[in-house]
């Protein structure tokens, strides 16, 4: 055995990993004299104790899936799209402007809508670096980052011009029509008899995106395309030696990609928000990238890297309920620590994990 | 002052932990969090002195997310916090929503309407602290050219602009007033460098006094006027203590006095509208140590009078919100 098993590499080493940066956050609730076992308590009761708590998880959990399914099909074909928050932003517009086109009867009719404005704006948006990267090599990194600050800019032009309601100082749209309002988890859940918190904003779009989820997977590993983005990704000359165009994978991958991103703006601005704001996005598209980092770029890690992220922001308003020494700047520091010791610092787990596991193979 | 906090922090939780007894105030802050020396800051001002003054506990919470305004205001209806009071018109839709849900508890939003029977809408008369600091503007000009630096282009700061107008020429029929916003997006709440820019080139038309309001974009407006020896107006805080010497007064619109007075109505808490203005101590002009040697007693004999008047209602100074325009330039 050359390799440790798999379930080491999917399992055992996110877990050391979140173990550390619970010892190296509880260090940090330690030094501001609060007790560290109190606070994740608080932060895993306030994140999955209540259907309101589970409610603001998955909601959370939906956005990151959103995201970092986005940052792993483009990375499959060795893109880093960084410019997830961009393309959620301008994709919200699309979902906006199809959302405020007709009087919706019902929403089942808009959601198909929604989802395909949301989708052409957000992968439009990822499709420009990408044209610029395949036709006149420049830098995916450099280009979508910055298409992010175009974004920014876009959104504040439309928000503050002609998509503004002209009753409120907020740059905000007006809001939808309720035939374009989503069943929220409180609505799908009270006919099965579960009564689920009102006022969680856990909506249908978790499912869209379990399915997207189940979409990535089937594209990546059971059809041609997918066959040819990982083959791209993998190495890009062999790719072309064996007749894949550089140009249509870098512009597919990166519209899937932009897509994906977008779906977000159905959680946010078609499921909770119900008009189109300014700053919906809030850091989403970043967190996709741990998240993606994570979940090993697999849609099953992605969803559940998802879920973690997203008890990491619920139970971290918990724990600002609760605990109110502990500021927003420490829970930040928290969630920080534990984005660095399972993204960035994976190998530094790795590394020993592996070696022990082959001393292990070779004693037996 | 840490050893302060942590008490009443202990004292928060344990409040808490004995199942929230009470009818305590609570208080969320916007986005822009607590310290943003200026809006946040002035409500989290207004809560310390309740709280030092009485003895009382009241409870606070930060945003970090839009999602979280309808769970903040939940959580603090659900728990008994009564009145919950939170700063800015980014919450009105989420209040609109939650309020109906909690008939019993009361709210208070500031800087914003919104018509629910437990809603108190505290709104400022912006105009009329801007008249007066406008009357000494002209008053202290020698070359009858001043200047207004808004932040973000909305009605709201047009509405200080045109009450800056007013004070200006009641003073000086004369003078001329120049305008500029510096943008059309939040990001010019946050913008010293273009804060500076428009301050110099309206020193460059001839601008020996200039109004600031625009958030921290402010701070550069009155650094600029600082650096180069003209005259500046501070707003929202007392900012006089910035640039002693060169800093004619401050335009204050007391957020705090809002909040304290919430806090001290309790479960009281009167709904409806609560218009704040000069007679109420809602806004008023700086006079402290800092500028007492630049304010003739002149200027500020002629500005309380004008203060009476508008108390008494004999001068009435137009409100752009009015109707969304204003009779002088």
């Amino acid at each position: 055995m050359d390799k440790m098993p798999r379930w080491a590499d999917v399992v055992l080493i996110p877990l050391i990993s979140l173990m550390l940066a619970f010892i190296a956050s509880g260090l940090v609730v330690l030094a501001i004299g609060e007790n560290p076992i109190q606070a994740i308590t608080v932060m895993v009761k306030g994140a999955l104790g209540s259907t309101s708590g589970l409610g603001y998880t998955l909601y959370y959990a939906t956005n990151y899936m959103f995201t970092g399914l986005a940052v792993a099909v483009a990375f499959h074909a060795r893109m880093f799209n960084i410019g997830g928050e961009g393309q959620a932003a301008i994709a919200g517009v699309g979902a906006t402007l199809v959302i405020l086109a007709f009087d919706w009867p019902h929403w089942a009719l808009a959601l198909p809508f929604a989802i395909m404005g949301a989708a052409l704006f957000g992968g439009f948006w990822a499709a420009v670096p990408a044209y610029l990267q395949a036709k006149r090599g420049s830098h995916i990194v450099i280009t979508t980052i910055m298409f992010n600050f175009i974004a920014a800019a876009v959104m504040g032009f439309l928000l503050n011009g002609v998509l503004k309601n002209p009753n409120t100082q907020n740059a905000e749209t007006v809001k939808f029509p309720a035939g374009a309002h989503l069943p929220t988890a409180h609505e799908m859940l009270a006919p099965l008899g579960i009564n689920f918190s009102k006022s969680a904003p856990l909506n249908i779009s978790f499912l869209l995106a379990l399915l997207c989820a189940f979409l990535v997977w089937f594209l990546l590993w059971r059809t041609r395309l997918g066959y040819s983005i990982r083959a791209f990704g993998q190495s890009e000359k062999g790719a072309k030696y064996a007749g894949i165009s550089a140009f249509k994978i870098i512009m597919i991958s990166m519209f899937i990609s932009g897509a994906l991103a977008g779906m977000l703006s159905i959680n946010v601005v078609m499921g909770e928000q119900e008009r189109l704001i300014k700053e919906f996005v809030e850091g989403a598209g970043f967190v996709g990238i741990a998240v993606a980092l994570m979940g090993r770029n697999h849609p099953v890690g992605i969803i559940l890297a998802s879920i973690l992220f997203g008890m990491l922001t619920q139970g971290g308003f918990e724990l600002l309920w609760e605990m109110p020494n502990i500021s927003k700047e420490v829970v930040l520091v928290i969630q920080g620590m534990i984005i660095l010791f399972t993204g960035a610092l994976d190998y530094m787990v790795r590394g020993p994990v592996e070696k022990l596991f082959l001393r292990m193979h070779k004693g037996a | 002052m840490t050893l302060m906090q942590k008490f009443l922090g202990a004292a928060a939780t344990l409040a808490l932990s004995a199942g929230a007894a009470l009818a305590d105030p609570a208080i969320i802050f916007d986005l822009g969090g607590k310290f943003d020396k200026s809006f946040n800051e002035a409500a989290f001002t207004g809560a310390k002195r309740w709280a030092e003054e009485t003895g009382g506990n009241f409870r606070e919470i930060e945003l970090t997310s839009e999602a979280q305004r309808e769970q903040a205001l939940r959580r603090f209806a659900e728990a008994g916090y009564n009145p919950v009071v939170m700063t800015g018109f980014a919450f009105a839709s989420s209040l609109d929503t939650v309020a109906p849900d909690f008939p019993d508890t009361k709210f208070a939003i500031i800087d914003m309407v919104v018509d629910q029977p437990n809603v108190q809408s505290v709104v400022y008369k912006e105009q009329e602290g801007s008249y007066l600091v406008g009357m000494m503007a002209a008053m202290a000009s020698k070359s009858g050219t001043v200047g207004f630096v808004g932040g973000m282009d909305i009605p709201l700061i047009r509405k200080f602009a045109c009450g800056y107008v007013q004070g200006v020429k009641a003073v000086n029929p004369d003078a001329t007033v120049i305008q500029n916003m510096t943008g059309t997006t939040p990001a010019a709440w946050n913008d010293p460098v273009k804060g500076g820019e428009l301050t110099k080139a309206q020193i460059a038309q001839g601008a020996d006094v200039v109004y600031a309001a625009a958030g921290s974009t402010g701070l550069g407006v009155l650094q600029t006027a600082a650096d180069e020896n003209i005259l500046a107006i501070g707003v929202d805080s007392n900012q006089n203590y910035l640039h002693p010497g060169h800093m004619l007064t401050s335009m204050m619109k007391r957020v705090d006095v809002a909040v304290y007075n919430a806090f001290s109505a309790g479960p009281d808490l009167k709904p409806g509208f609560n218009v704040l203005g000069l007679a109420e101590g809602g806004v008023d002009y700086a006079f402290d140590e800092y500028n007492k040697d630049l304010v003739t007693p002149e200027m500020k004999a002629a500005v309380d009078d004008a203060k009476a008047k508008i108390i008494a209602g004999e001068i009435e100074v137009h409100d752009y919100m009015s109707d969304n325009s204003c009779p002088v330039k």
